[in-house]
């Protein structure tokens, strides 16, 4: 059973940790931009677009640590065999 | 995680078309996959019908939304670019409407399924390549040897990892998007069910506009990756 409860204590700080490293990286990124965007404002629509690819690189990141906690969650690959070994 | 409702399964179960209504996730994404294109399909008949050349109502919305994705297009790929509107076009339309779905209750949006994403995202790799050698023949294959013919070996190795990453991060960026905010609007809807997961849902017409506009983006930029010479 401590299996389970240490599957969800991982997913659980795993996603912490994922979001709060993409937060940080994120929270950089529109800080420049909306430097750039204040200096000059005719830019402003090629920096968003650039802005928002870079936003979407960098999210991908949090976006794979949530896969990898819904695995943890709901398709662990171990499950079966946690459950054979407590059975007997 | 399951939808409590949904309308194919339940028009589905009425008929007895009992092929419908096997559970399958993948089915699931199927059938409304084919929901969104029927939608799609009938809103260009529709709006194409009875085109003029002063357009008014539906004819309008549309040609805004054409004209908006080509300026995209030609800003990002330049005019080369334009041979390859109806494919990221698609891509577009598409991706919104399928996303845009997921907040309509009752109807599953067919891109929190891994397999719509990854069809999707192996679709703009093919294409990529195609494009590629297409455009410069077997040249292009010095897209991966680098600038020093000694290191190719090297380069050759770290362009090959780049290049599968690519569809990777694209059907999972998608999949992990639309499905956490599925996921996150059930546990809301489980909590409290009323009126709470309505700011969540605003921030799911947000999310499905980015997703759809990453997506359409990346697919332009690597297509024009494959357009230009290598250096």
């Amino acid at each position: 059973m401590e299996f389970f409860a240490w599957s969800m204590i991982a997913a659980g700080i795993g996603m912490g940790l994922g979001s709060f490293g993409t937060g940080i990286g994120q929270g950089l990124a529109i800080k420049s931009a909306c430097e750039g965007v204040a200096r000059n404002p005719g830019a402003s629509g090629k920096i968003m677009t650039t802005m928002m690819i870079g936003l979407a690189m960098v999210e991908s990141l949090a976006i794979y640590v949530f896969v990898v906690a819904m695995i943890i969650l709901f398709a662990n690959p171990f499950t079966a065999q946690v459950v054979e070994l407590l059975n007997k | 995680m399951t939808h409590p409702f949904l309308v194919l399964q339940w028009l589905a179960e009425k008929l007895h078309l009992n092929v419908l209504i096997h559970n399958a996730d993948s089915l699931k994404a199927v059938v409304y996959a084919w929901l969104v294109m029927a939608i799609l399909i009938a809103l260009a008949f529709v709006a194409g019908r009875s085109a003029k050349l002063v357009p008014s109502g539906l004819q309008n919305l549309m040609e805004a939304i054409i004209v908006g994705i080509e300026d995209l297009i030609v800003e990002t790929m330049g005019p080369k670019g334009r041979a390859y509107f109806p494919l990221l076009a698609s891509f577009a339309l598409f991706i919104l409407c399928a996303n845009l779905i997921g907040l309509i209750p009752g109807l599953y949006p067919p891109t929190a399924n891994l397999n719509t994403n990854a069809a999707l995202a192996l679709t703009v790799f093919v294409m990529t390549h195609i494009v590629g050698f297409k455009e410069h023949g077997f040249s292009y294959l010095k897209h991966f040897m680098g600038p020093v013919l000694a290191l190719a070996p090297l380069i050759f190795v770290i362009e090959l990892i780049g290049h599968i990453a690519r569809p990777l991060s694209l059907t999972l960026r998608l999949f992990g998007n639309m499905y956490g905010h599925e996921i996150v609007l059930m546990i809301f809807i489980l909590l409290v069910p009323f009126l709470m997961p309505v700011p969540m849902m605003l921030m799911g017409v947000l999310v499905a506009f980015i997703q759809a506009f990453v997506f359409t983006l990346l697919a332009m930029i690597y297509i024009a990756g494959a357009l230009e010479e290598a250096h």
